[in-house]
């Protein structure tokens, strides 16, 4: 960790001037920035704290009701509160479990939305500064490709990174055609299938902020059949683990027939993994294990499995059909 | 009791030091409060193995906070690095106890990644941290051996497991196998594992002119003392070490390694006390772990379950500073009867830290591999895997010929399977279900050697009445505090609130490292012939004794001085007469997804023999451990290496798996009575390693009873159930 300053901000603009130089970040929960600085991974000189933009609007850590049935999760929310929301639990099953699932009780209750959708992989190689790595230090070149990689993605990969989006909140997310609200010169919307982009040729690019803009929430859309949702995650011991696969799906049940469905992946992509294919598949089927399997053999289609991970093509599809079987039940 | 009192050994009584535990009280190596204290951090290899060409350290010695910057080219030379002064490294140049070859920057050369090869000094721990990320290290680098499965092995010679020889053979196994009807013929691996106490390794070091204390968090005061004199080319009168608890180690902090020799010397440099708590990612590498270990098990039988034959081979790694001998063959020395038994090691060198003792050493690991195939056996033979063992059953040391000391693994088995409901257990793999679960039945045995060694112990009278002993022993964790204060008191007729047992201090009469699950028999033993000893002396000058008398009085009648006696309690001829081992039996049921593989384990059932036991709540805690590292071991652990550069992949608690409580369900502990009037004079065998022994094959054996899938590579993961 090097010696840096740290501003607390008063409010969204004096946030957005302290954060306008390069090598400054803000800071909320710390969850992953912290553990990064610690690392000599992350290396800012400026820690702007937004947790204090709450004093002045209460709403930037609050869920909130937005016209037309939707939900506006408030950027500072923990992940313990919008956990255990009585309108999230409802509305919204997937997007709770998401949150309940991933990390420890004292991380979701530090942890922010705006962070969580935020946070870095846990590629091994990414997190350790003596080996290459391109997301850390473009052009060093991929550790990962032909290194040990059994917890790396197998879709959305290039030949310059194969690191797993670590999030099991944006997994939800991504299945539920969110829109993340941000502060910058102007405020603008980003949807959520646009907010993170795929490593490609430049894989220390993650996500379409744009330099100091602030997320300030993420919106949830009214969904009819959200529901009947469900956030399955698997992975190797019962808590505090990253997913190996993980499933977020909803269904629009009618009778036995599939009129709508979400689905989205995690643990296997390198960003939230939303498979329209899967759900091309779905709707207008009868909801049996044939109809899952082929929507499974559809969200896989594109995998591309390294040395270690081979695994996960086969844990994904059955994570799926296990999901879709026990939401449709 | 002479005066009646109901004994307290046995009881369950709460941990006499757990209040000071909980209010944060207990003072663990890193906190002891020291003025002027300066802050050491490590700067690590990142490469495998090489040497250093040359470490840029102009910007760290620039940096805010600096006060020296240590490397290889300007680091004090010790006379007493491996007893030469050429630098080079001597492999097991230091011997026992310590037997560590550590690297204290006497040479540029590299032999695993994360090796320490500089200490940066600074007023504060955060300017030490961001100096010592300054530092550039360039390399001449060679190419790393990091496959065990594809690197040479070493010369036989060079193979020496602690305490015992590389092979043994007893009758012969190749006609064995020729007269037996059914044989198992199987390898089984085990990974890198490493220890992950809670409480990193740490070290304050203090110079008064040429005299040095270390506080220090160890299992092994002594063995830190003499090593450390021995580098720093002190006698060890000039060096005093002070743990008065510990952390937790699990061998990791049975001896000494390089950190505390290099605290001295940072603060030796700059004349000042030094700090050094080693990263949660200088755990993996600096300061051991278990070994991979590939073992080859050959048994043959006869239709009615005799063992004809059994050979077990096991080869581990070391690392290229020594040659370190995971002993996972030596349980099958011992423990079961067979005309013909052969075992062998074999090492291979690879460039990581040098391996060590982790919680059961050689048991844990070479219990997966013999109860496996002993599972293997049961199902090849159609013959249920609790009646393979007992017809197996070792009446003496097979090895030897010894008598045992003591033996209850009949009983233990009895007992163990009664409380488990073996009975009801249909032996056709996936053949029990819980709703859409899998249900699988596994059983393994375990077991221990029951180890003890010469222990010193002070105990006093003091006229407030206080009995005051003292011992350097060491509290890992394990109540050592507590069934000392209960010997002792036991002994003397007194209540355990008299006693003020203390430890952790080489000025205290010398103890063996809490290790090998030595410290109840020896220090134990020690304590109870001194408090016996005081209360005979106490008996000269008062008759009557405490019973009878104040202890002011008695105080008085001895001049007015603290009535004390000092002894050092030593195993005798028992060694030579007899066999001395724990046993026990491990009944585990798991849950596998069918789809998913995922493994649970809801509950499991143990039933152990450990001698006498001292404290009812303190040892069924070590035994609840035990298998709680038994779950980590089977289902979770690994230490992941990179097979092109040698980095360790998951330093963190993050990624490295250990049980969470999620993972844990219930642990139902049976201890069986025994009375061993051999083993030492308090009859106790010891209960920290024997835990974790047998647990990781139980669940490997239920885990083929629930899916058909026998996994024979650790940890088993879901993959490998999947596929």
């Amino acid at each position: 960790m090097i010696s840096f300053d740290y501003i607390s901000a008063a409010d969204v603009e004096s946030a957005l001037r302290a954060a306008s130089t390069p090598s400054s970040k803000f800071i909320a929960g710390g969850t992953t920035l912290i553990d990064l600085m610690k690392l000599d991974v992350e290396r800012p000189t400026t820690v702007v704290d937004v947790t204090t933009l709450a004093r002045r609007d209460a709403s930037l850590a609050a869920v909130s009701e937005l016209p037309g049935g939707g939900l506006r999760l408030g950027a500072l929310a923990h992940m313990s509160d919008v956990a255990w929301d009585p309108r999230v639990r409802d509305r919204y099953p997937l997007v709770s479990q998401s949150l309940l699932l991933a990390a420890s009780g004292q991380l979701r209750n530090m942890a922010t939305m705006g962070g969580n959708i935020l946070q870095r992989t846990r590629c091994s190689y990414f997190r350790d500064t003596a080996t290459p790595c391109n997301k850390r230090d473009p052009g060093s070149g991929c550790s990962a490709i032909g290194g040990f990689n059994r917890t790396h993605a197998i879709l959305g990969t290039s030949e310059h990174c194969i690191a797993t989006h670590p999030s099991d909140l944006a997994v939800a997310l991504a299945a539920l055609d969110t829109t993340v609200q941000v502060r910058g010169t102007a405020p603008r919307s980003i949807p959520f299938a646009d907010f993170h982009l795929l490593p490609g040729a430049h894989p220390e690019v993650e996500t379409t902020l744009r330099p100091g803009e602030l997320i300030t929430s993420i919106d949830l859309p009214a969904v009819s059949f959200a529901k009947r949702s469900l956030y399955l995650k698997v992975r190797d011991r019962a808590s505090y683990a990253f997913a190996l696969a993980a499933a977020a799906v909803a269904v629009d049940l009618q009778g036995g027939a599939i009129r709508g469905a979400r689905v989205a992946l995690g643990g296997v992509g390198t960003k939230p993994w939303r498979s329209h294919e899967a759900e091309a598949v779905l709707v207008g089927k009868r909801a049996t294990e044939a109809t899952f399997r082929a929507a499974a053999n559809a969200a896989l289609a594109g995998a591309r499995p390294h040395k270690d991970n081979a695994f996960k093509v086969e844990l994904a599809k059955r994570t799926l059909v296990r999901a879709l079987t026990e939401v449709s039940a | 009791m002479s005066d009646g009192r109901a004994p307290s050994v046995g009881a369950p009584l709460n941990r006499v030091d757990g209040r000071l535990k909980v209010t944060g009280g207990a003072r663990y190596a890193a906190e002891y409060p020291l003025p002027n204290v300066a802050y050491a951090v490590i700067v690590t290899s990142t490469i495998a193995k090489g040497h250093v060409k040359q470490m840029d350290t102009s910007a760290a010695e620039r940096a805010p906070g600096v006060l020296a910057v240590l490397t290889p080219q300007n680091a004090q030379r010790l006379p007493g690095y491996g007893g030469n002064t050429s630098g080079t490294a001597v492999p097991n140049a230091y011997g026992p106890p310590a037997m560590r070859v550590p690297t204290l920057l006497q040479n540029d050369e590299v032999h695993y990644n994360g090796q320490p090869i500089g200490v940066v000094v600074a007023d504060t721990f955060e300017h030490a941290t961001a100096a010592a990320q300054m530092v550039k290290a360039t390399y001449t680098e060679d190419k790393p051996v990091l496959d065990i499965h594809s690197a040479p092995k070493n010369p036989p010679e060079t193979v020496k497991p602690l305490g015992g020889e590389r092979t043994s053979k007893h009758g012969d196994v190749a006609s064995g196998l020729a007269a037996a009807t059914v044989k198992v013929d199987q390898t089984y691996t085990t990974p890198l594992e490493n220890h992950n106490p809670m409480e990193m390794h740490s070290t304050i070091a203090a110079w008064d002119g040429d005299s040095l204390t270390l506080y220090e968090s160890t299992q092994g005061i002594t063995s830190v003392r003499n090593t450390v004199a021995k580098s720093l080319g002190l006698t060890p009168d000039k060096v005093k070490v002070v743990a008065y608890f510990t952390g937790g180690g699990f061998g990791s902090k049975g001896g000494p390694w390089s950190h505390e020799t290099l605290a001295a010397m940072a603060a030796k440099r700059v004349n000042r006390p030094v700090k050094l708590v080693l990263s949660r990612q200088q755990m993996f590498g600096p300061v051991g772990g278990r070994p991979h270990t590939i073992q080859h098990v050959t048994l043959g039988a006869r239709p009615d379950g005799a063992l004809t034959a059994v050979r077990h081979e096991s080869t581990s790694n070391t690392s290229t500073l020594e040659n370190w001998v995971e002993s996972a063959a030596a349980q099958t020395r011992m423990l079961y009867a067979s005309p013909n038994i052969e075992t062998q090691y074999d090492l291979i060198k690879l460039n990581v830290g040098s391996p060590t003792f982790m919680r059961g050493p050689g048991e844990s690991s070479g219990t997966f591999a013999l109860e496996s195939a002993m599972d293997e056996l049961a199902y090849a033979l159609k013959m249920d895997p609790v009646a393979l063992r007992l017809k197996n059953y070792a009446e003496t040391d097979p090895e030897s010929g010894k008598p045992w000391s003591s033996k209850s693994l009949r009983e233990c088995y009895a007992t163990g399977a009664a409380a488990f409901g073996w009975d009801k257990r249909n032996a056709v793999p996936r053949s029990m279900r819980d709703g859409r679960l899998l249900v699988g039945w596994g059983m393994a045995t375990a077991t221990y050697p029951a180890r003890r060694q010469a222990a010193g112990t002070t105990a006093r009278l003091l006229p407030d009445g206080t009995i005051d002993v003292r011992a350097g022993t060491q509290e890992i964790g394990c109540g050592t505090y507590t069934v000392m204060s209960q010997i002792a008191a036991d002994a003397l007729g007194v209540p355990v609130s008299r006693v003020r047992f203390e430890l952790g201090n080489t000025d205290m009469p010398e103890n063996p490292a809490s290790t090998g699950s030595v410290t109840a028999a020896s220090t134990g033993s020690a304590v109870n012939e001194a408090a016996l000893a005081l209360k005979a002396k106490i008996e000269q000058l008062a008759p009557g004794g405490l019973a009878s008398n104040s202890a002011a009085d008695i105080v008085a009648k001895n001049g007015g001085q603290p009535v004390e006696v000092t002894v050092t309690s030593k195993p005798g001829a028992e060694q030579q007469q007899y066999s001395m081992h724990s046993f026990g039996a491990v009944f585990t049921e798991v849950h596998v997804d069918p789809d998913l593989a995922i493994i649970r384990v809801p509950r499991v059932v143990t039933a152990h023999g450990v001698g006498k036991v001292l404290n009812a709540k303190t040892a069924r805690s070590q035994l609840q451990g035990g298998v709680v590292w038994g779950i980590g071991m089977a289902l979770l652990e690994e230490t992941h290496v990179d097979m092109r550069s040698g980095r360790y992949l998951n330093a963190d608690l993050a990624e490295y798996h250990v049980p969470v409580n999620a993972d844990v369900g219930t642990i139902d502990v049976h201890f069986v009575e025994e009375n061993d009037p051999h083993v030492n004079p308090i009859g106790v065998k010891g209960a920290g390693e024997i835990g974790i022994t047998g647990v990781a094959a139980s669940i490997a054996n239920a885990v083929y009873h629930a899916t058909g899938k026998r996994v024979r590579d650790l940890p088993i993961r879901l993959e490998r159930v999947m596929a």
